[in-house]
Formats: structure tokens, C-alpha cells, sequence
């Protein structure tokens, strides 16, 4: 939902790609101007480490987790034990490890997430800025078919297309979710690639006899690159969350363990009932807090694609300052008045 | 009146493809349902012979007849409201069983959704209002909200508050002891609205976060616009500045959202009907699906795609009304 005609004003300087983002006001630890792949990567920000931090947590946990735990599905140990020295996670009514099981389902939804969220978000290249590059008959076919796909809802058509596919791997049920969730980001990307086209530069371009899949390559996509960014690590939290329910329905990956299967077998063994929390807790927490993550990035991402969000708090906050060092200076003023300005500082 | 003619036109091919695409998903993908359905039906006993057709014909095994035949055949009995018998339910009409589901789903995710969209409005402006101040720091954690399984939210509700504290009932749409089914009564609609709860809020706690966060980010580009400048130079009132001249512009992206997420309101929250085992729509094509009943589910399907369609029509011809500028675009 950000505002996308900020970015439809033709910037001065054309010629070169950078000039699509404007100039950050440079931060007293950087003060030289930032370069022109600089101003593509988001300036670094509590948000963003946070968001990063989780980020790699996770992953490193399901890259060395399952050499560090037991077998997952391993099911000499006791049943429904809480958790305790050796099983940090507990154990579930079969016996398993949660832990052990949170380390592999993590790759499996790890894995789910990101294929889907690389097939979602290729798709949505073609349908988006191809379509919007193109125009013409091109477009209005691409943008009939993204149109389509997004207003057919799309868990119901998961599981409809699932609960005919009797053998569905990991990789399958990974590219439904792909194909079912282009259409989003191929929106987004359209009305982008449509300013876009008619930049000075794009034009140029043109009129001097480039041919298109240079000019989409070369002069249009490295400016659709942040919001390329957010719109592939939203597809992976969709694809995730996706697939947590298509498995917790029983509709997901046969074989393998992923959170969502976690949450299934912790519903039919009957873990809401007896009490087992450590057993359907964890899984959910993880899948909401690798959300948190990407969504956090997604947070100093959409800072560049839209200048004012980062501007504007930072202009209040700038003006509320000024206002407030400004009545200090004049501490002459009687005490009346200062009540009024503290009134105002706190309306604005 | 171009947009307008654009627009349903879209529709129409959309509603095409829609039912289209319900007639080829069974003969596309790969396996054999009919055997399977079959082989359960006969376990069960017999069937008549109509009902095998009428299966026949919806998963791709007439054999008799061309692809063509079946697509006319099928296009025939959607047009007549004929969209084949329940397996499960044998032998009550699918759209009899959605006729019966559709309320329940209506009912309870249509008013969480209006609950969720006031309130994250709301909390959305203000946020935007009180850009820079500590409150920007309060605004990454409703990522967190939007990050959370929505049907994992309801598992811990149930956990703690069905469960543990026993505050409210695991499961249902209302007392099945003390009433035989729906009746007009106070006691049975209280009984509606206390079953209601805790599915209500699951939808309400996944779904604010993300109204709150798109309507602060455009309150916040609002608010840095050239008139909202000028209003506060004509030394309006910060009150009036924040309802006419920012919240009145910043909210008609977040309308047009709400519009969308009206439409979706019937395909609901398949899942979370499914944890609470509410007897909305959503329940019924998981049900569906579990028996192996395709009729019902693809049956299941249409509607929920259909009544999508509809209400995100009419919602496209209501916001064109409200923002013109939606009708010069494109």
C-alpha cells in the first residue's frame, strides 16, 4: 500500500538509474554523498538488524539444528514428557523429540518458503513488468490472467488442487504455492514498471535503438530491485504461512516434517487437551517469528521505495526539536505560555 | 462509462475462467478420484445409478461422451443451480449444504473483519498522527501480529482460555445441548455471540496489524502533503487538520482494501473454522475434503470464488464512485 505516485514525478537528472531514489540526507556517520548501489541497499537501522538477526537465527538453526538434535523421528523416548534436561522441547505422544522435530521442520518449511516465493515472484516478473513494460495487447492479456488469479481465492483453489494430488513431495506443494500467490506482487510490480517506462532514461534508451529485453533487463529492473526485494520476502512469509495450513489441514508435503505437519500432529494427538503446549507452541512461534524478521527488512525496504516514510517522521521529529529548544532559549516567557507550548508539542 | 465497461467485462471473463477452471482441475491433475470415490461409495452400499453419472461427469470419467459434451453438460447443470449430491451428506444437495453454512461464515467473519478494519483504522491514523515520537517504535510489532498463523492464534486461545481457564467452549456455533438447531431466542442468540468470541478475536488479532500499518504509512505521506501544510499555516485546529483534511485522504487506500477483504469474507478463514469446528463454510469443504467428497468440494469452491466475485464487483463500482480518479487510471 505504499504511494507509488511519489515516484511517478520524472526525476531532474536523468541519465543515470540511481537518480530513482532521492538523495538521503546524509547521516552524521556517513557524510559523503552515499553511491549509486549504496542508496539501493536500506542505510542500517535498529529494525533492520533486528530483523536480520532473527533472520540468520533461524536459518542457522535449521542448517545445524538437525546435526545437534536426535532423530526427529525417533521414537524411543518417553511420551508427552515437558520439557526437560535432553528434551529442551519436550516429547510428543509418539515419543519424538520436539526439538529435534522444530530443527528439521524448519528446513522443510524453510525450503517450501522459498521455492514458492522464487516461483512467485519469477511469475510475477513476467506478468508484471513484462506486462507493464509492453503495453499493448501483450499487456492486456498478462494483466487478465494476473487479474484472474487474484480474485480466485487462493487457499480454496490450494486445497482444491491438492486434495486431488494423492503423492504430493515437498517440491509440489511448494509450487502450488508459488503459482496460487504471483498475482500480488505482479500488481505491485505492473503499476512500477508503467512509471517506470516513461522515465527520460527508459525513453532514451529507446530512441537509441535498444532492444526491449535489454531495456526491461538493463534500465528498468535494477530500479524495481527494493521493491522486488519486499515483494519476494512477502511471498516466502505467505508461502509459509501457506503451507502451515495446507499441512496443518493434512493437504501439505507427504513425508517430510515442516512446522505446519508439526501443528497437525500436535491437533490429532491431542496436545490442546492434555496440555502438551510445548508441542504446538513452538512450531507456530517460529513460523511468526521468521515472519517478524523478513517483515522487519521489509520495513527498511519500503524506507527506500517510499522517501517520505523515512522523511516525514524524521522532518516531525526535526520541527518538534527546533520548537522545543526555541522555548527553552526564551526563558523569559511566563510560565502560562509555556503550558501552551507544551500543549501544542503534544497535539503536533 | 469506459471504466465500467472495462470493468465487467473483466468479470465476465473472470467469472468464465472461474468455472472453467472448476470443470478442468479434476481432469488436469494427475490420479484417479473416481476410483477412489467409488470404491468408498460401494463400501458404504450402493448408489443409483443417476448419482454415478452425475460423479462421472464432475471428475472426468464419462467416457461416453466428448470433453465437449461434458463441458456443455456441466455448464447446463451450474446455470440450473444443479451442483450435484453430497457423498457425505448422501444424499442432500451440495448447494443445500452451503445454503446452510454460508450465515455461520457471513455472520461471524464479517463482523470480526468490520471490528478488525475500525480498529486498525483507528490505531493507524492515530499512529500516523504521532509519526516520530515514541509511538514509530511501537509500529514493527504489529508485524509480528500479521506474522502469526492465524489457525495457530486460535490453537493457543483454545489452549488458554477453553482449556486451561475454561472461560469459553472449545468447539461449535452454539449450545448443541440445550438447543435442537437455530431459533429465534435471545438465549440461543447468546449463546451464538459466546461461542463467537474466540473465534472472532483470532480474526481480529491477524488481521488489525496489517490495516494499522498501511494506514499509518499513508496517514504519514498525507501529512507531509502541500494542503495538510497549509491547513495547519490557516491555524485550523489540530483536530480538524487530523479528520478532514489527513484521515479523509490517507483512508481511501485502506477502503479499497476493505472492499477486497469484504470479498473474501465467505472464502473466510477456511482454517480457523476448522480448529474451532464453527459450522461455517470453510468447515464443510474441509469436510469435504477428508470424505473424499469432491462434488461438495468443488461445489464448495464455486461458491466461495462466485460470491467473491460479486461482492468484489460491486465493490469496484461503489469505489469508483468514491475516488474518480480510479475511473482515469487505465
Amino acid at each position: 500500500m505504499t504511494d507509488t505516485d511519489t515516484t511517478e514525478t520524472p526525476t531532474p537528472s536523468s541519465a543515470a538509474p540511481s537518480a530513482a531514489t532521492p538523495s538521503t540526507p546524509s547521516t552524521p556517520s556517513t557524510p559523503a554523498p552515499r553511491s549509486g548501489v549504496r542508496q539501493m541497499l536500506p542505510s542500517m537501522s535498529g529494525k533492520l538488524l533486528a530483523g536480520l538477526v532473527l533472520i540468520g537465527a533461524i536459518v542457522l538453526f535449521a542448517v545445524v539444528g538437525p546435526f545437534v538434535t536426535q532423530d526427529p523421528r525417533s521414537s524411543a523416548n518417553d511420551a508427552m514428557l515437558p520439557p526437560q534436561a535432553g528434551h529442551w522441547l519436550g516429547t510428543t505422544s509418539l515419543g519424538y523429540d520436539v526439538l529435534a522435530q522444530l530443527a528439521e521442520g524448519a528446513r522443510g518449511s524453510l525450503v517450501v518458503g522459498v521455492t514458492a516465493g522464487l516461483v512467485a515472484i519469477l511469475l510475477a516478473l513476467l506478468f508484471g513488468v513484462v506486462a507493464g513494460y509492453l503495453r499493448g495487447w501483450t499487456d492486456e492479456f498478462l494483466s487478465l490472467v494476473t487479474g484472474i488469479m487474484l480474485v480466485i481465492p487462493g487457499l480454496p483453489l490450494m486445497i482444491v488442487v491438492a486434495s486431488y494430488l494423492q503423492v504430493r513431495s515437498l517440491w509440489v506443494v511448494a509450487l502450488i504455492l508459488g503459482v496460487t500467490a504471483f498475482a500480488g506482487p505482479a500488481v505491485v510490480l505492473r503499476s512500477q514498471a508503467r512509471s517506470l517506462r516513461v522515465r527520460d532514461y527508459v525513453s532514451a534508451a529507446r530512441v537509441a535503438g535498444e532492444k526491449t529485453p535489454r531495456i526491461i533487463g538493463v534500465e528498468v529492473l535494477p530500479n524495481l530491485l527494493p521493491l522486488l526485494a519486499s515483494q519476494f520476502l512477502f511471498a516466502i512469509v505467505l508461502a509459509i504461512l501457506g503451507e502451515a495450513g495446507l499441512s496443518y489441514l493434512g493437504l501439505g508435503p507427504n513425508g517430510s516434517i515442516t512446522w505446519g505437519t508439526m501443528l497437525n500432529e500436535a491437533q490429532g494427538g491431542g496436545a490442546l487437551t492434555r496440555g502438551a503446549w510445548w508441542w504446538f507452541v513452538p512450531p507456530g512461534l517460529m513460523i511468526a517469528l521468521f515472519g517478524t524478521g523478513l517483515s522487519l527488512v521489509n520495513f527498511a525496504i519500503d524506507e527506500i521505495v517510499n522517501p517520505k516514510l523515512r522523511l516525514a517522521p524524521a522532518a516531525a521529529k526535526s520541527v518538534r526539536e527546533a520548537r522545543k529548544a526555541g522555548k527553552d532559549k526564551l526563558g523569559r516567557r511566563a510560565t502560562g505560555s509555556h503550558d501552551v507550548a507544551e500543549k501544542e508539542r503534544v497535539d503536533a | 462509462m469506459k471504466f465500467y465497461a472495462r470493468r465487467i467485462a473483466f468479470y465476465a471473463v473472470t467469472l468464465w475462467a472461474a468455472i472453467s477452471l472448476n470443470f478442468f482441475i479434476p481432469r488436469m491433475l494427475p490420479g484417479d478420484p473416481f476410483s477412489i470415490l467409488m470404491a468408498k461409495l460401494q463400501r458404504a452400499g450402493g448408489i443409483p445409478a443417476g448419482t454415478e453419472n452425475s460423479i462421472r461427469l464432475l471428475l472426468g470419467a464419462a467416457e461416453d461422451q466428448t470433453l465437449w459434451e461434458q463441458y456443455v453438460t456441466y455448464w447446463k447443470n451450474v446455470l440450473t443451480g444443479n451442483l450435484g449430491v453430497s457423498v457425505t451428506n448422501f444424499p442432500a444437495p451440495v448447494t443445500e449444504l452451503i445454503g446452510d453454512a454460508i450465515p455461520w461464515t457471513l455472520g461471524l467473519v464479517g463482523t470480526a473483519t468490520i471490528i478488525s478494519f475500525v480498529l486498525g483504522i483507528g490505531l493507524g491514523a492515530f499512529a500516523g498522527w504521532k509519526r516520530g515520537t515514541w509511538v514509530d517504535s511501537l509500529v514493527p510489532s504489529t508485524t509480528m501480529l500479521q506474522s502469526l498463523p492465524y489457525f495457530w492464534v486460535a490453537l493457543v486461545l483454545i489452549f488458554v482460555f477453553a482449556v486451561s481457564l475454561q472461560w469459553f467452549p472449545i468447539i461449535g456455533a452454539y449450545d448443541v445441548f440445550h438447543f435442537n438447531g437455530p431459533e429465534w431466542s435471545w438465549a440461543f442468540v447468546g449463546s451464538v455471540l459466546y461461542h463467537a468470541f474466540l473465534p472472532a478475536l483470532t480474526i481480529v488479532i491477524s488481521s488489525v496489524g496489517g490495516w494499522l500499518l498501511g494506514m499509518r504509512n499513508m496517514m504519514v505521506s498525507t501529512l507531509s502533503e502541500d494542503y495538510v501544510t497549509t491547513a495547519e499555516a490557516k491555524g485550523l485546529r489540530p483536530r480538524r487538520v487530523f479528520t478532514t483534511y489527513a484521515m479523509r485522504n490517507a483512508a481511501l487506500p485502506s477502503l479499497a482494501g476493505f472492499g477486497v477483504s469484504l470479498g473474501f469474507v465467505v472464502a473466510g478463514s477456511l482454517v480457523m473454522e476448522q480448529v474451532f469446528t464453527y459450522p461455517g463454510v470453510g468447515k464443510l469443504m474441509i469436510t469435504a475434503v477428508r470424505n473424499n467428497d469432491y462434488a461438495l468440494m468443488q461445489g464448495v469452491f464455486l461458491v466461495i470464488t462466485l460470491a467473491v466475485l460479486a461482492a468484489l464487483f460491486l465493490m469496484d463500482l461503489i469505489y469508483g464512485f468514491l475516488d474518480p480518479r480510479t475511473r482515469h487510471h487505465d
